[in-house]
């Protein structure tokens, strides 16, 4: 018994869970054979915003690979480029074993610090959703242990129900143990990016609509000034490209790979550094360092794809209080309710730090995926905000009567009524939850604030 | 279930008809707040006295629970019942308390008996209970409502001030027990409440209202604080008269 007091990477809604370590088959059915009524879930590295990865009371099963002295246990198809690689590997380890050889993952979230069991269980997305969908798409077969402690090995073709249930299923359905994944063939360890300065947020959305040149470009993602008012309000930077030629990447090595991280964020951050004026500086210098004109260069991978990465527990910016990360989607017709929520936190003061706007494709099968076509808007706050409570409430309400829904990987606060109305397969998912795990094991403070998972049913 | 804007999902409050308790719950009641249980001797009562926080809250699922603070034999099962109707308790209000101002306990010893049942032997018995609960769910807040009345026990009703000091003591000793669970107590000492307990009682120095000692409490659950005063100053104020000498102590005319 290690009990530990966990959170998720906003460091918020701290609960105290018993932390099992270990990534061995036996163990994790030995310890399922003997699980307390408080369940279990699967944690990796962490970076769910929520409480996705903590369950209060009950077990986490702490799943890592990162030091793993055999190193990265994954295989490589140099030929096909599907990647066989257990769940608990990062997404980091991958693609240092794997850009030097010419592959890329076929989805990256903003973090490369996440494993792939947390990615398939939170069916994450990145810059090029509205090209390649998300993550899950690229999953051709996985293996997942049920908490009777069989092993089944799903895929879309032989599976489906159960499959498609397990990504974006945020944990709930068994526990990921291996992954076979379509890699993406690069030529070049760098990115080639178009960055443009947009002045208002009818720009910003013109720019990347889909009528326009945004579908030629496989990456596209803009960062929008939430604190800009009047005639620049929503103005951004919009960033697109895609991977580099070899003759683009120049230099001796175009697969060159080096992801070191900077700094560290200290551990005495006070609440409130990120605040309305600290952030209304950093935007202001943030869009003038953008070039006002269209301009194109060669990035390397983290800089492109994971910026924060760079400043290491960079979470603890905003202090012990913690942050929370608000992140929807409303459909591609709705942009007025993307102003009107820009508009609602700039009049309440609310400061973003990042806010970001994409342009998502269509939706993929799975029932609790978050992506579906249309605009999302991701924004973080600090969680100590006075009245933060019924400001949420009151956006949660504008997202949900536009036909938008929230993403659980960054969720930290909605309701169980969010949930139902945001995703309307909700019921059908539930259905094949309770077929999976029919004694309701798997469990994680998310699904107790959601209802995901009926507190009745007793493991 | 709590989420990550401090709001907890399930709130209980025992001594449901409480003023103090009442306003507390107006305060922590909030957009994501899902069930509440009143536990009170007067279902009916309770239901009065919440009626507003009720209709503000149409989505709040609401539910009673009758018991006898004094029947500290019962602790254990009435937390089993609000268990079983809600589930987990994010937040435990323990605001029963008996007050029994001007009361000659050398003619009635039976009310001194009231005031230690309720205040003292239940109250306890019913935090051993939540703690124990709370451990188990590996978090949880209990709010003891306290009294500065117990920091320095004075004449007049030395009886209460008796069951404050001693549950004080303890909600601070649980909490300690309680290090490392997840789960918490805050202690809350509030001065002079102007409330129906102390209705024709002679105002003290930094008297104040319920719903300035809901404030306070709020602001304390969403921090890692121990003990909060009602209002503030008052923690200065005892510092200096708990460490007063008894002969200018017994002089002061409070």
């Amino acid at each position: 018994m290690t009990m530990q007091r966990l959170s998720g990477w906003g460091r918020t809604a701290w609960t105290v869970a018993d932390v099992i370590a270990t990534t061995d088959e036996n163990q994790i059915r030995s310890m399922l054979s003997s699980v307390g009524d408080r369940g279990v879930i699967a944690r990796g590295l962490g970076r769910s915003y929520g409480a996705a990865a903590q369950n209060a009371g009950g077990t986490v099963l702490e799943m890592t690979s990162e030091h793993d002295p055999l190193g990265v246990d994954a295989v490589l198809d140099p030929i096909s480029g599907i990647l066989d690689v257990a769940a608990s590997v990062s997404l980091d380890s991958i693609l240092r074993m794997c850009v030097p050889r010419g592959w890329f993952v076929p989805v990256t979230p903003g973090t490369r610090f996440v494993t792939v069991g947390g990615a398939i269980a939170s069916d994450v997305h990145g810059k090029n959703h509205h090209i390649d969908g998300s993550f899950g798409v690229h999953v051709r077969s996985m293996m997942v242990m049920l908490s009777s402690g069989e092993i089944v090995e799903l895929s879309p073709e032989s599976q489906p129900a159960w499959f498609w249930a397990t990504v974006g299923g945020m944990g709930l359905t068994g526990i990921v143990l291996r992954a076979s994944l379509q890699m993406l063939r690069i030529e070049s360890s760098k990115v080639r990016v178009e960055t443009e300065r947009l002045g208002n947020f009818d720009a910003v959305c013109e720019a990347m609509s889909g009528d326009g040149e945004d579908d030629s470009y496989r990456y596209s993602v803009c960062w929008v000034d939430l604190l800009a008012t009047g005639s620049s309000m929503g103005r951004g930077v919009l960033t697109r490209g895609d991977h580099a030629t070899a003759a683009e990447a120049e230099g001796d090595d175009p697969l060159a790979y080096d992801p070191r991280l900077k700094v560290s964020a200290p551990g005495w951050v006070p609440n409130g550094l990120l605040n309305k004026f600290s952030i209304k500086a950093f935007n202001e210098a943030w869009y003038r360092k953008a070039p006002s004109q269209r301009h194109i260069g060669i990035e390397s991978i983290p800089a492109f794809f994971h910026p924060l990465d760079g400043v290491n527990k960079w979470n603890r910016l905003y202090g012990t209080q913690g942050f929370i990360q608000y992140q929807f989607i409303v459909p591609l017709d709705r942009t007025d309710v993307l102003r009107k929520v820009i508009e609602t936190f700039s009049a309440a003061g609310v400061a973003s730090f990042l806010a970001v706007l994409k342009r998502m494709g269509p939706q993929n099968l799975a029932p609790m995926s978050f992506p579906t076509e249309g605009w999302t808007l991701t924004l973080d706050m600090a969680a100590g905000i006075k009245g933060l409570a019924e400001l949420l409430a009151s956006v949660d309400a504008m997202v949900l009567d536009a036909g938008g829904r929230h993403y659980l990987a960054k969720d930290s606060h909605v309701s169980p009524s969010a949930v139902r109305r945001g995703y309307p397969r909700l019921d059908d998912w539930m259905t094949t939850q309770e077929a999976m795990d029919p004694r309701g094991v798997w469990r994680s403070d998310l699904s107790r604030r959601l209802g995901l998972v009926d507190p009745r049913r007793n493991p | 279930m709590k989420n990550g804007v401090g709001v907890a999902q399930n709130i209980v409050l025992f001594g449901g008809t409480s003023e103090i308790g009442q306003s507390i719950l107006r305060r922590i009641v909030k957009p994501g707040v899902s069930r509440l249980v009143l536990v009170s001797r007067d279902i009916d009562a309770a239901s009065r006295v919440s009626q507003d926080l009720v209709d503000r809250h149409p989505e709040l699922d609401v539910h009673h629970v009758r018991y006898e603070a004094s029947d500290a034999a019962s602790m254990e099962h009435v937390v089993a019942e609000v268990a079983d109707s809600i589930g987990d308790i994010d937040i435990a209000v323990v605001a029963q308390g008996l007050l029994n101002e001007n009361v000659d306990y050398y003619a009635s010893p039976s009310a001194l008996i009231d005031v230690v049942n309720v205040n003292m032997t239940g109250e306890m018995v019913l935090l051993y209970a939540l703690a124990s609960r709370m451990r188990t769910q590996g978090y949880g807040k209990i709010v003891v409502l306290s009294s500065v009345a117990g920091e320095r026990v004075r004449r007049g009703n030395p009886v209460y001030g008796a069951t404050k000091a001693g549950v004080d003591g303890f909600a601070l000793a649980l909490d300690h027990e309680l290090a490392g669970s997840g789960a918490s107590v805050l202690v809350v000492r509030p001065g002079f409440v102007t409330t129906k307990m102390t209705t024709g009682m002679k105002k003290a120095p930094f008297s104040t209202n319920p719903e300035v000692v809901a404030q306070i409490v709020e602001k304390g659950i969403s921090s890692d604080k121990k003990i909060v005063w009602a209002p503030a100053p008052l923690h200065w104020m005892f510092l200096i008269l708990k460490n007063l000498p008894i002969a200018i102590w017994r002089r002061l005319p409070i």
